[in-house]
């Protein structure tokens, strides 16, 4: 058969499965939700009836000869990329299947130190090493920034053997790289380029957006359809071009993906990547739309600042996502987090995340404008009611880490568990990270110094949600014990 | 032929209405919007099929969001009006020379057309030289007001739709900040004897508590709307309904009304034990 576009083969067999009235004498065993009536009522019969298993009109996604490779093909076409993969353990799995394909054990790997949390758990997996690349930071906002050329030429010449580079595009904030330079000057010493794209599915459907990865000619690219692309949530696509052979990738997805795809996830990456397609353009104006909007008002507000392209510089700031709306709460003498937590606990509204400078609210053409109005005037009121002076606000810096071993040797070692501030000195054995976003404060195999520490503190002190270590409480870290 | 509307009061109860004819039914950019000719409450406004207002009740309504209010403070001059698209608020408040502002602002111009073209009796006075109507979002509006008015009456439509904005605590906080140091916000409280909307009123109350100093409820008795029984908000930086009533003063105004008399206004802020005990419930 012919698809086109305009199709969904997936979707399509699903419809056509559920048409045919198959008797199922195999697993879910919740068979079409009648053996889970509690549960069918609450998420409705028609999703149910497609909560089923591989089968020959289905396809199998370990192995995919007929839907699933068609609606991968056509996936592959929508982004402009050789090959695209269905991935149903999200884009971390997307992350670290790049890695895990391009690097092995003791292979460098270039990457900017505020990665997600999934790439350095690939370091970990698979015995990679990183190498760190200071990302720029803004020091107003407190944000960092995207790579510079000139600090990825000088980490690619002290390691010229370095597999590949991992570049985050856009960054939580919205910023984005020189890709395309940086994608040259890569293969220019047969370097890959991998890029976490989790939080730039919209860039291959819209106008007035920045470079995607595959226009810049990278070779790998993990896009949550999820964030942006309007698929249920977990569901996301891998995809590649140049020379990565998509067999390979395919068995690196295989070791750590479940066998039981599920074909809600997969059929809402189908139908969201149709929709993308046949919309996006439409989509993305009416986000861009309000998300400018929202931006405009809550900058007359005064006091919060919502950046934009103004912050474009040539290089770390190479170019900006609009769709993004990004505000720095500082100068209110309130850390994002306490004005994420305002939002939620007194205004009924969950924004993405707050950290210590910022709120990220995501806007997409989901949105309508009387939910904007609310975001704008809840601001507002923040302001009135709670704004104070900016003293005491701790300025963050980036940190640049010591990597005094791998994360895959920290990880694994021998390891105790000390008070926080007893850790200052010795090499950690887990993450710190605040969730969201995930990039980690600390990561396994990096030198633990007083800043990092006072930082922890501090995060936790404002309400952030600290995740990683092993102690939930985060008032013991583990250190590698020799 | 019988052409009868029915409106859904609860899951298992409906008002039906029987009609004489439809004389308007049009989608706008909100919601659907149709004014019908009834045997029994005469001419009525639909949105969302939602019935808004009749011809034959709607002096209780009307009557008791503007004179509750404007007699608990005779010097208010500036009046900010939210929602209204019917304009029986507007022609109950021109009834007062001592107001020198009425500012209108209704998110839906077609609801405006409609009622003056279909229902003169309440849309009589849009055109009073006080009145401005502005077109917009009202939590946008009264976001961009400061110290502005000395009444702020909130006619709006139920918590889900389009005045979903104006059951919330960012719109209660701008509406502090747009009063004056002397002002009152009246709003349109719903009902509380169906369960559906009786958590959306507990939450509202409490967040107006939270804002205002003053935070009251009152009653009045309307056929049409679910229950018969419905309440409104009272909020104050000031002004006490009843302690600063002065009831000779707002009779020598010579206010002819069919509803609400000074007497009245006392008593409807005396609320039935269920109701009390719904507000007091912390959410």
């Amino acid at each position: 058969m012919n698809y086109t576009q305009h199709n969904s083969p997936i979707h399509e067999a699903l419809l056509k499965h559920k048409k045919n009235r198959v008797v199922p004498f195999d697993v879910p065993g919740h068979k079409g939700g009648r053996g889970t009536p509690e549960l069918t009522e609450f998420l409705g019969i028609d999703c149910l009836k497609v909560d089923v298993n591989s089968m020959k009109p289905l396809d199998n996604l370990i192995h995919p000869v007929s839907v699933i490779k068609a609606a991968e093909e056509l996936a592959a076409e929508a982004f402009g990329a050789d090959a695209a993969f269905f991935m149903v353990n999200g884009t971390t799995a997307a992350v670290q299947a790049m890695i895990m394909s391009t690097c092995k054990a003791g292979d460098e790997i270039i990457m900017p130190r505020n990665v997600h949390r999934s790439s350095i758990n690939a370091l970990v997996v698979c015995g990679a090493i990183p190498v760190y690349v200071n990302p720029g930071v803004n020091h107003q906002l407190g944000i960092p920034l995207g790579m510079s050329v000139e600090d990825i030429k000088k980490a690619i010449i002290e390691h010229p053997k370095a597999k590949a580079i991992l570049v985050n595009n856009p960054t939580y904030y919205g910023i984005c790289s020189n890709l395309k330079e940086l994608v040259t000057l890569a293969h220019a010493y047969n370097i890959k380029v991998l890029v976490d794209e989790a939080h730039g599915a919209h860039f291959y459907f819209g106008e007035g957006l920045p470079m995607s990865a595959m226009a810049a000619g990278a070779d790998m690219s993990a896009v949550s359809m999820h964030k942006t692309g309007g698929s249920l949530t977990q569901s996301s696509f891998l995809i590649c071009k140049n020379d990565i052979d998509p067999g390979y990738v395919r068995q690196i997805i295989n070791l750590t993906q479940t066998t039981s795809g599920s074909y809600l996830l997969m059929s809402s990456l189908d139908l969201a990547r149709k929709n993308m397609v046949l919309n996006g353009k439409e989509i993305v104006a009416k986000t861009l739309e309000l998300a400018e909007y929202a931006r405009n008002e809550i900058n007359k507000t005064g006091g919060y600042y919502a950046f934009s392209k103004e912050l474009i510089n040539g290089d770390t700031v190479y170019d900006f996502d609009r769709t993004k709306l990004s505000v720095h709460t500082g100068e209110i003498g309130l850390a994002g987090v306490e004005v994420y937590d305002l939002l939620r606990d007194e205004y009924d509204i969950q924004i993405e995340f707050g950290d210590i400078g910022n709120i990220l609210a995501v806007i997409t053409a989901g949105d309508r404008a009387f939910e904007i109005e609310r975001l704008v005037s809840a601001l507002s009121e923040i302001k009135r009611i709670y704004s104070k002076d900016k003293v005491g606000m701790l300025n963050h810096e980036y940190i640049d880490p010591d990597v005094a071993l791998t994360p895959q040797k920290a990880f694994y070692s021998d390891k105790k568990s000390v008070l926080l501030k007893d850790g200052i000195g010795h090499i950690a054995g887990e993450f710190v990270m605040c969730y969201p976003p995930g990039i980690p404060i600390l990561a396994p195999g990096e030198r633990i110094t007083k800043d990092i520490i006072d930082y922890i503190i501090y995060a936790k002190e404002k309400g952030s949600s600290l995740t990683g270590p092993q102690d939930m409480k985060v008032e013991h870290i583990n250190i590698v014990d020799f | 032929m019988e052409l009868w509307y029915s409106e859904h009061h609860s899951e298992y109860v409906r008002l039906s209405l029987k009609v004489k004819e439809q004389l308007y039914s049009k989608t706008s950019n909100f919601q659907h919007i149709a004014i019908l000719d009834t045997e029994e409450f005469g001419r009525a406004l639909t949105l969302d099929g939602c019935l808004m207002v009749t011809e034959k009740d709607e002096f209780i309504y009307h009557d008791m969001i503007v004179h509750v209010p404007m007699a608990s403070n005779l010097n208010i001059k500036r009046v900010l009006v939210i929602g209204a698209g019917d304009g029986g608020t507007i022609r109950e408040l021109t009834r007062y020379p001592g107001i020198e502002c009425i500012d209108m602002v209704e998110i839906d111009e077609m609801v405006v057309e409609a009622c003056r073209e279909y229902l003169q009796q309440t849309a009589c006075k849009l055109d009073d030289p006080r009145v401005h109507i502005y077109y917009e979002d009202g939590l946008k509006f009264v976001r961009r007001q400061v110290n502005e008015y000395d009444l702020i009456l909130v006619d709006s439509t139920d918590p889900f739709g389009p005045g979903e904005g104006l059951f919330t605590k960012e719109f209660y906080g701008n509406c502090y900040n747009a009063l004056t140091d002397q002002g009152i916000l009246v709003n349109q409280h719903e009902s509380t004897y169906y369960a559906s909307y009786v958590d959306a009123m507990k939450r509202a109350h409490q967040r107006i508590k939270e804002t205002f100093p003053i935070a009251l409820v009152y009653q009045a008795h309307i056929p049409t709307y679910p229950s018969g029984h419905w309440l409104f908000g009272y909020a104050s930086k000031h002004y006490d309904p009843i302690r600063d009533l002065d009831e000779a003063a707002w009779n020598a105004l010579g206010i002819k009304t069919k509803y609400y008399n000074t007497k009245l206004h006392v008593g409807c802020f005396a609320l039935p034990n269920y109701v009390k005990e719904q507000l007091n419930e912390y959410v």
